[in-house]
Order: structure tokens, then C-alpha cells, then sequence
């Protein structure tokens, strides 16, 4: 059974429609690239998933529950939409830490707030608290960011910021991990360090969803490839079936400016 | 000279007394002012839309997207802030007891100086709120969205997230804000509250035996110019410490 599946997601907003019929699985410990111009939706699509809009119609399951169903009418109260997001972590193309908290508070923050909600959280209140911290520390570790713990974001290169917004997705152990552009606002130095990391963790099988314009990356870490265009998928397959064995007209020309670049 | 030393320590206890309602209305009105001023920039922000559920009928945009809340409050603080202080200390301490023949607030000093905490802090709130709302509004939405989807409650967010950040935003407006209320609290002797003007001005038509003096107001002045000193070190060490981030 698929971990994720999406089926006929629709969004509008105001009078333009972004989704139009979207439908696609994602199995555990895969990685899904999509791709496509700015614009076609790839974001929204994101947002949908990780409950920051509301599609107008569609169904998404994961493990087989349904988490949301556009059609029924009745909407979720805020507190179980809080609980079906944990499903899923966002990395945010502009990173979006928390510039208050060092790196190391950043993952952290999450968790323990979360950890209040424990029936014995009182009574293990320390022990609690000590275990968090040694998860986010060995996530920052992981992420090579071992000297940077105590650093706050504006310390930081992007490069870094991102991989601690990557541990600190991390940190709530998602089903599901989606990136949105994670290297948009990085020079390629810096982009380097963080599509490294991803691959890492597509090599541990993590189950990821990433948004990208990194088309060299997007072939290499992927075992499934979605073209986007207009808010439709146009095209999606294998990468070998993507890159090599392109279908669509628009899909082509779409990867020819890549390719000539 | 020998009769300004001789009249020198009778003024200073007088102005010393006076100072000391001042004081307590600079306070009163900042403790009372500072939380109501979130609550009115919460108001003014409220996306509460009622006749949401009307949209389904066809009905105008502007019908159905009405927000009460914000509007309502938008129009009090427009009326607080587009009206002198001084009225609204003069309306509200003379309105009950004229109008209503209800003189809620009792006669004497400590009847004036509820009458014009009331209005301080009313009038203070909504120009809070003000700054409030920008600090709020200025903090990137992509903040919010980073807590929602880290599966925070929106209390968790605005406490944890949003707040300080807010707070770093606002301390250089909200001190222009305090310096300014500092001078303001002599509006309140146009109700012949006894703060420091009124105990310096004393001496001009005369008072414990010192009459036509000018003197003793200049040292009024000192005594505020001394206080929004202290404010401006205080407030300006508060803007510092929360440099540690950016």
C-alpha cells in the first residue's frame, strides 16, 4: 500500500485554478521530484499537503486513512488538523527559523511543545526534556552542523540555516518530508551542501516529496519524476521515462533550457 | 537669590508631592494600557466574518467579507485617536455626574485621578494598539506557517514565535510613545488633578506664602526632563538586549 496517495486534488484562488486534478502515490521510502516552470502549482500542491491551504476538492491519504476529504462538508476543528499535519514536515524555500531560538532551540522547540501534551510529562519532566535534546543534537550532527548548535540563524550561511530547517522537520519524525525549492535562495556552493544532505537522507529511505528546479538532482535522487504545468501533471514516470524518454511536446521544451544551460 | 534658597525647600516637597501623582499616572496608565492595547489590536485585526455563511446567496463581497469586530474597533480607536486628550478627560470626568446626574467617580483628588486613569489608558490603548498591530503584522507570515505545520496550537505560535519578535519590532515606536506619555500626564490638571504643573504653577498665583514666581516651573520642567532621561536609558538598554537576534 502507498503511504501517500492524492486523488483529483482541485484549488482555486479567486478565479484562477493553480490544481487541476492532481493524482499521484508515493511509496515508503521513496523519493518523488517535481518539477516544472513557476507557477504551475508545484507549491500550492506543497501547501495542500502540509494543511496551509484547503483544496477545493480532493482526497489525500496516508497508510490508508483518509486525511482529508475536500468533499465533506464539514471541515476539521484546528486541533485535529494540527494532529493529521504531523504526517507530514515542510522545508521552506526561505528557510523560516526562528531567528529568536539558536539552532539547536530551533529543532527542539517543536517537540517539546508538543511533549506538554504527554500524560507524563510532569512526572518525566527532565528525562522528557534530556531526550529531546539528545534527538535534535544527533539530527544537527547528522546535518554536519556539530560546531553551529549554539549559534542563532542570523550566524549562520543559508547553506546552514536550511540544513538546521531540514533537522527541525525532522526532529517530529513525518511520514512524509517535502521540500519547497530547499535551494532557491542558496548560491550553488551552498546549494551543494544541502542537496547533499537530502541525498543522504534518500539514501537512509526517507520518504521525501521535493519541489525543485535542480534538474541534475531532481534525476539523480528520484525514483519517480512528476512534470508540472498549468496545475496539471503532465507527465510523471521513472526519471530514465522523464529525462530520457520525454513524451510530452511541453515537458521538452521545458527541459531543453536546462539541458542547454 | 537668599529668598529662592529660603523658598526652595517649601517648593520642592510641594513639587516633590505633585510629582508623585504623576508618577502614579505615568504608571497606571502604562500597566492598564500596554495589555489593553493587544486586546484592541487584536480586534482590529479580527477576520471574524459573520455573514460569511451568505455567500452561497449571491450577496455582494462586501457584504459577506463584513468583519464587525474590526470595524467597530477601527472606528474607536479612529475617534480616540482623531480627538484631543484633553476633551476626552474633560467628557469623561464631567459626563457622569452632569449628564447622568451619576457622579461615579467621587468627588476629590482620588475621583480625578480614576476619572483621568480611565481616560489615559483608553486613549494610550489605542494608540498601543496601533503599534501593536504593525509589530504583529510585520512579523513574516512564513513564521506562522514554519509552527503550523511543526503541529504548534496558534497560542503556542503567537507566545513562542511570533511575540518577541513583535516586542523587538515595537520598542523603538512604543518609547517615543512613553516619553510623550510622561509629558502628557499634565494634561490631566486641565481636571485639577494635583500633579507636578499644577503644584508648580501654584507659585505663580500663590501658595504656602510664595506668590508670582516663576521659578518653581523651570524646575517642573527639570523633574520631566530628569524622568523621560532615565526612561530613554531604560528603553534604549531594553532595545540592546534584544539585539541578540536579528
Amino acid at each position: 500500500m502507498p503511504i501517500l496517495e492524492v486523488e483529483h486534488l482541485c484549488k482555486t484562488f479567486e478565479r484562477t485554478e493553480v490544481l487541476k486534478d492532481i493524482s499521484f502515490s508515493l511509496e515508503q521510502g521513496q523519493v518523488v521530484s517535481i518539477i516544472g516552470s513557476s507557477g504551475s502549482g508545484k507549491t500550492t500542491l506543497l501547501r495542500c499537503l502540509n494543511f496551509l491551504e484547503r483544496p477545493d476538492s480532493g482526497v489525500i491519504r496516508v497508510n490508508g486513512e483518509v486525511l482529508l476529504d475536500a468533499g465533506d462538508p464539514s471541515p476539521d476543528p484546528d486541533s485535529v488538523i494540527r494532529r493529521k499535519r504531523l504526517h507530514f514536515g515542510l522545508v521552506f524555500q526561505s528557510f523560516n527559523l526562528f531567528p529568536q531560538y539558536t539552532a539547536l532551540e530551533n529543532v527542539m522547540l517543536a517537540k517539546e511543545l508538543l511533549a506538554r501534551e504527554q500524560p507524563d510529562y510532569k512526572a518525566r519532566k527532565k528525562e522528557i526534556h534530556e531526550e529531546i535534546r539528545v534527538l535534535a543534537e544527533e539530527l544537527l550532527r547528522q546535518m554536519g552542523l556539530e560546531n553551529r548548535m549554539n549559534n542563532y540563524p542570523h550566524q549562520l550561511s543559508g547553506g546552514q540555516c536550511q540544513r538546521v530547517a531540514i533537522a527541525r522537520a525532522l526532529a517530529l519524525k513525518p511520514d512524509i518530508l517535502c521540500f519547497d525549492e530547499p535551494t532557491s535562495a542558496l548560491d550553488p556552493e551552498l546549494t551543494g551542501e544541502v542537496l547533499r544532505v537530502i541525498k543522504e537522507l534518500a539514501d537512509q529511505q526517507t520518504t521525501m516529496l521535493i519541489v525543485t528546479h535542480e534538474m541534475a538532482f531532481a534525476r539523480d535522487v528520484a525514483h519517480h519524476v512528476i512534470f508540472m504545468d498549468d496545475g496539471y501533471i503532465l507527465e510523471q514516470g521513472t526519471p530514465e521515462e522523464v529525462f530520457g524518454n520525454t513524451r510530452e511536446e511541453r515537458t521538452r521544451q521545458f527541459l531543453s533550457r536546462f539541458n542547454q544551460g | 537669590m537668599e529668598l529662592i534658597m529660603e523658598q526652595m525647600p517649601i517648593v520642592i516637597r510641594s513639587l516633590n508631592i505633585g510629582f508623585i501623582q504623576t508618577l502614579k499616572l505615568f504608571f497606571v496608565t502604562l500597566a492598564g494600557a500596554l495589555p489593553l492595547g493587544l486586546v484592541i489590536a487584536f480586534g482590529s485585526m479580527s477576520r471574524f466574518r459573520p455573514l460569511k455563511c451568505l455567500a452561497q446567496l449571491g450577496l455582494p463581497g462586501w457584504l459577506t467579507e463584513f468583519r464587525p469586530i474590526s470595524c467597530v474597533t477601527r472606528i474607536v480607536v479612529w475617534i480616540v485617536r482623531g480627538t484631543p486628550l484633553m476633551i476626552q478627560l474633560l467628557i469623561i470626568y464631567y459626563f457622569p455626574g452632569l449628564v447622568l446626574n451619576n457622579p461615579i467617580w467621587g468627588g476629590g483628588e482620588s475621583g480625578r485621578f480614576l476619572a483621568a486613569s480611565v481616560a489615559f489608558i483608553f486613549n494610550y490603548a489605542c494608540y498601543f494598539s496601533e503599534i501593536y498591530r504593525g509589530g504583529i503584522q510585520s512579523v513574516p507570515a512564513g513564521q506562522e506557517e514554519a509552527g503550523l505545520v511543526l503541529g504548534m496550537t496558534r497560542s503556542q505560535i503567537f507566545f513562542k514565535v511570533t511575540l518577541l519578535q513583535m516586542i523587538k519590532r515595537i520598542v523603538p515606536p512604543m518609547s517615543n510613545e512613553i516619553i510623550t506619555l510622561v509629558k502628557d500626564t499634565s494634561l490631566a490638571r486641565i481636571i485639577a488633578l494635583q500633579e507636578i504643573i499644577w503644584a508648580g504653577q501654584a507659585f505663580l498665583k500663590g501658595s504656602q506664602g510664595i506668590s508670582g514666581q516663576i521659578w518653581p516651573l523651570f524646575f517642573t520642567a527639570l523633574y520631566y526632563l530628569v524622568f523621560s532621561g532615565i526612561l530613554t536609558i531604560l528603553l534604549g538598554r531594553l532595545e540592546e538586549k534584544l539585539n541578540f537576534f536579528r
